[in-house]
């Protein structure tokens, strides 16, 4: 029962959250230099003054500002994002076809740093203030202080064209013709790089949190009665500290990952990743206004849509969180 | 003054940031007089391979611009809009979370509700839309990073008041008669100073990397030179040109650093009550 009504209060702030976006958006459309409608006449390729007139009856850009908030809500909340001329199809159908591929790269890539930063987290505490500790930790440094999109060009650079290991560009092979497992074969190796990069700067963060986390915990009374007791270190460290010291650090990520959509639209435009971040890429070249504040609506849903389940799968596995509220 | 400089300087990471970050900023200043030609003009022919031609060390763009210039005009932009951009995210952020922390009540709950709604939003694609929108310039683009990285100061700020306020000084202040302005801005805010001014210095690094992130996507002020836009210009040459990608990536990571070093070095110096090695 407590978790339905959580879900419930969740769900409310999030409509509420996705609302003020919207009206965002529609605000943001209207501080743009030029009229909508000249833009629109623009994309379509046509500009003369009674196509503009045309297309301003059409839209309701006559209308008092109010009016139009009212009608740009009413058809977002019928998933009517609007049209891109540029691409010549809705922007709701534009975003769908591109999400999967944008999902894959980001929850691999959520992966891929939070397993490799706790470890190497976990390994720098066992080491504290030795060559192993200093290593990992200015390795995290580095990584922290790496723009995303240069990691990924060197990366394609090194492992691609030096070395020729992996394929730099694209989702799959193009008329590869695979099928099955041989395709999600083909698809995993194209992945590897774009998901790596992508998480790095999370994998530093998650390093460091994990490493401060450990030697906190490390320093409370239950870890010195198993040490009294007689337990080896190995269980301690294991049993002990590491299963209090994760927490934090998985609830921080949870809220964080859904910064890895943001990060995403770097990536897909290296590795011309056929996601929503290139799409992002591919209009604001075009300046299609329309695709670009639908997908930034739709990667702030993602985001929100993330955080939800993450609190719930944590309330789920640890029943102290959200008690006391 | 000389107690902070000893704590600072034992942290050996913290004065290489110094440093290299000195380092940067003195070659943005004397830019014009190293090249003064600036950075748009073409030098020689294109793709000339760094370390070859005299006069030329890091070789020559797609469009013979001298590499070695746009490195450092691109100083500046990174360095004017890190600081810059950190300095608005500060004027917003402190009176925010200030007000938020001291006042309590509906002004809290209200400022917080209104932090968190810019948490929740994906920071980086905000900050193209908006700069896509206002149309890059220097300006567009400072504005833009300031309005995703203030919500951190925000709350550290309002965490911060909310615990001095508790403390016993400031209840002498109120017992000596002195007004809510006066006791937040006299008394409240010099005291959580050290925190703000580290979390300063590792926004200004996290600018730095917006900035160039922006850039490199085309949103960069057309006008300007910058590290990130040197990069994006040199993406679809990656395989014939390494060099025109890797040297600008390379001064991102170097300044990043250097700054994100410093950060750790002023945490130490400031707050040497805190367990060192507990620092994350």
């Amino acid at each position: 029962m407590a978790i339905a009504t959580t879900v419930l209060g969740r769900l409310i702030k999030a409509a509420i959250t996705l609302l003020a976006i919207v009206v965002l958006n529609f605000l943001l459309i209207h501080a743009a230099p030029g009229d909508p409608a000249a833009v629109m006449a623009g994309e379509a390729g046509a500009a003369d003054e009674i196509f503009i007139a045309q297309l301003r009856e059409r839209f309701g850009l006559d209308q008092p500002l109010y009016v139009q908030l009212w009608n740009y809500v009413g058809n977002i909340i019928q998933f009517d994002l609007g049209y891109s001329y540029r691409q010549g199809a809705p922007v709701f159908d534009l975003i769908m076809e591109r999400l999967p591929a944008t999902l894959l790269l980001t929850l691999t890539a959520f992966g891929i740093s939070l397993l490799f930063g706790v470890a190497m987290g976990v390994a720098a505490s066992a080491r504290v203030g030795r060559a192993g500790d200093s290593i990992i930790t200015g390795i995290a440094l580095l990584f922290y202080a790496t723009p995303l999109y240069w990691a990924a060009l060197m990366a394609v650079l090194v492992f691609s064209v030096w070395l020729g290991w992996l394929p730099g560009f694209g989702y799959e092979t193009v008329g590869g013709g695979f099928t099955g497992l041989s395709r999600a074969l083909d698809i995993l190796k194209h992945l590897i790089l774009p998901a790596t990069t992508l998480g790095l700067f999370f994998m530093a963060v998650y390093t460091r949190m994990t490493r401060a986390s450990m030697l906190e915990v490390a320093q409370m009374d239950f870890v010195k009665t198993a040490r009294a007791k007689g337990l080896p270190d190995r269980v301690i460290r294991r049993r002990h500290i590491l299963r209090n010291a994760l927490l934090p650090v998985v609830t921080l990520a949870g809220l964080q990952a859904g910064q890895l959509v943001g990060g995403a639209v770097l990536t897909e435009t290296v590795f011309a990743w056929p996601g929503i971040g290139r799409l992002m890429f591919e209009s604001l070249q075009a300046r299609d206004y329309n695709t670009l504040l639908g997908v930034f609506l739709i990667s702030a849903a993602m985001v929100i849509l993330f955080n939800i389940v993450t609190d719930l799968v944590y309330r789920l596995i640890d029943p102290r969180i959200g008690a006391t509220r | 003054m000389s107690d902070f400089w000893s704590r600072f300087s034992r942290n050996r990471g913290a004065i290489l940031g110094l440093v290299l970050l000195a380092t940067v900023i003195i070659v943005a200043l004397i830019a014009p007089l190293l090249f003064p030609k600036g950075p748009w003009q073409m030098v020689q022919r294109p793709f000339l391979t760094p370390f070859a031609t005299e006069g030329l060390p890091l070789g020559t763009d797609t469009l013979g611009r001298d590499v070695a210039a746009g490195l450092a005009y691109g100083a500046r932009v990174s360095l004017l809009v890190g600081l810059v951009s950190t300095l608005v995210a500060l004027a917003i952020g402190v009176p925010l979370g200030a007000v938020a922390g001291y006042y309590g009540g509906w002004v809290d709950e209200a400022a917080m509700r209104f932090t968190e709604f810019f948490q929740t939003i994906p920071n980086f694609a905000l900050a193209i839309v908006l700069v896509a929108i206002l149309e890059p310039t220097l300006t567009s683009i400072t504005l833009a990073i300031a309005i995703v990285s203030w919500p951190p100061v925000a709350r550290l700020v309002r965490a911060e008041v909310l615990s001095l306020s508790k403390r016993e000084f400031v209840d002498a202040a109120q017992l000596a008669g002195l007004s809510n302005r006066r006791i937040l801005l006299g008394q409240i805010l010099p005291n959580a100073m050290s925190p703000i001014i580290v979390m300063a210095s590792l926004m200004v690094a996290t600018a730095i990397l917006l900035e160039s992130s922006l850039a490199f996507l085309g949103l960069g002020d057309p006008n300007i030179m910058s590290w990130g836009y040197m990069i994006g210009a040199a993406r679809t040459v990656i395989r014939s040109a390494w060099w025109l990608s890797f040297f600008p990536g390379l001064a991102i990571v170097i300044t990043v650093l250097a700054l994100n070093l410093i950060g750790e070095g002023l945490n130490d110096a400031m707050n040497p009550h805190l367990n060192r090695k507990g620092r994350a």
